[in-house]
């Protein structure tokens, strides 16, 4: 652990194994990828370990696999209503997904998959696109009436659509670094100031280790906290395909 | 930073789908149905609960109006019982003494007849004696027989005046 560590290091990518390649794709298998499986492999044993016993009368673990369930469709159920039940699956899967892998991030020598732009940005786009196309099928061409904001005066139209045009089109964005930077930034912090630790030795290391110590936990709210963020954002996106404000 | 390195962006967005889809198919196929048979078999338990509970309260009831029947029958019956007795009882008393009073009646009837008959019998007696000691009596004074008819005639004169 000596080794001098940049705090971004952790963020590089690697093929475990050999680089593949399918048509000209590149497919390798990285410490990336590892971790997307580790990820899924960790919610279904979770989940199916859980709920092995299928109790009437739960114990600890399925109570934990029911309140993840009750959390997940209580929040669709809130925001997008009953017509959201059948995005329930989607977003169940999306939730989890970015839980464990904010969560197996903050493992020691673990790669955060939620820590790089192209995997938020992906998953954000593609929650962009299901909704858009969501409304559009729902709604056709009235869908577009999204863009012009209700009770607003005429005279303030031609300021107002472009506006919400704007807003509607930035949401990929936002969701997407919203995640990325928070989990960067968590990473960065704790091997910065967990790099003091070694750097003031065995005298002065508590200080940072203390700090360290806090702002771990912290990451670990911030790891449910953004993956709830993620998913509520989502749903209120899918709110709006749906009933259009 | 290594996250706007492009060399890594393509395996990264195919193992997103690859393991995003695995995880979508997991779920939507195999854990939230599982989960929804959970809840499923929960309300059943519960709605079948439920169920026994209030089929157990019907029968309940059912057993006790049953209960209830059962008293009111028997105390009828008791009062039946307790009524046919006490008629029996009365009408045995009466039979009784019905019996005992023609008893009674009946030997009234035999003592005043035989009271009858015997005085009868002591007036017929003291007629004759009457009789006899009066014609004795008159010949003695008139120093003759008298007349036995006359002597009988005159006695039932004077008895008949004595038992006005």
């Amino acid at each position: 652990m000596a080794e001098a560590h940049s705090p971004l290091a952790q963020f590089e990518i690697h093929p475990l194994g050999g680089p593949i390649h399918i048509g000209g794709l590149d497919v390798s298998f990285t410490n990336s990828a590892l971790w997307m499986v580790l990820a899924v492999a960790g919610i279904t044993a979770f989940m199916l370990l859980g709920t092995r016993k299928q109790a009437i009368v739960p114990g600890r673990w399925q109570s934990l696999c029911e309140g993840m369930y009750d959390f997940v469709s209580g929040l669709l159920k809130e925001n997008v209503g009953n017509e959201g039940r059948k995005y329930f699956p989607f977003v169940f899967s999306l939730f989890m997904f970015i839980l464990f892998c904010n969560l197996f991030g903050l493992l020691p020598g673990a790669f955060t998959v939620t820590s790089h732009i192209v995997v938020t940005a992906a998953l954000a786009l593609f929650v962009f696109f299901m909704v858009t196309i969501i409304g559009v099928v729902r709604h056709g061409l009235h869908f577009f009436s999204y863009f012009v904001p209700q009770g607003a005066p005429v005279w303030l139209l031609p300021l107002m659509i472009p506006i919400e045009v704007l807003s509607y089109f930035i949401r990929p964005l936002s969701l997407s670094v919203r995640l990325f930077a928070n989990m960067v930034a968590g990473h960065v912090m704790l091997t910065v100031i967990g790099g003091f630790v070694f750097a003031l030795g065995i005298w002065a290391g508590w200080v940072p280790l203390a700090f360290v110590t806090v702002i771990f936990g912290l990451e670990l709210l911030i790891a449910c906290l953004q993956a709830y963020v993620f998913t509520i954002l989502t749903c209120i996106y899918l709110h709006d395909a749906i009933h259009l404000h | 930073m290594p996250q706007f390195d492009p060399t890594y962006f393509a395996p990264q967005l195919v193992w997103l789908g690859i393991t995003f889809l695995a995880l979508y198919l997991l779920m939507s196929k195999l854990i939230l149905p599982r989960i929804n048979g959970i809840f499923a078999q929960r309300e059943d338990r519960i709605d079948g609960n439920l169920q026994r509970a209030e089929a157990l309260k019907e029968e309940a009831a059912q057993v006790l109006a049953a209960y209830q029947k059962a008293i009111a029958d028997a105390r009828a019956q008791a009062q039946g019982a307790l009524a046919k007795a006490a008629a029996d009882i009365a009408a045995e008393t009466a039979a009784r003494e019905a019996e005992f009073g023609r008893k009674m009646a009946d030997q009234t009837a035999a003592a005043e007849a035989g009271i009858r008959t015997a005085k009868a019998q002591a007036l017929a007696d003291v007629r004759g004696v009457a009789a006899e000691v009066a014609g004795m009596m008159a010949g003695k004074l008139v120093g003759a027989p008298a007349d036995a008819g006359a002597v009988v005639q005159a006695v039932d004169s004077v008895m008949k005046e004595r038992a006005r």
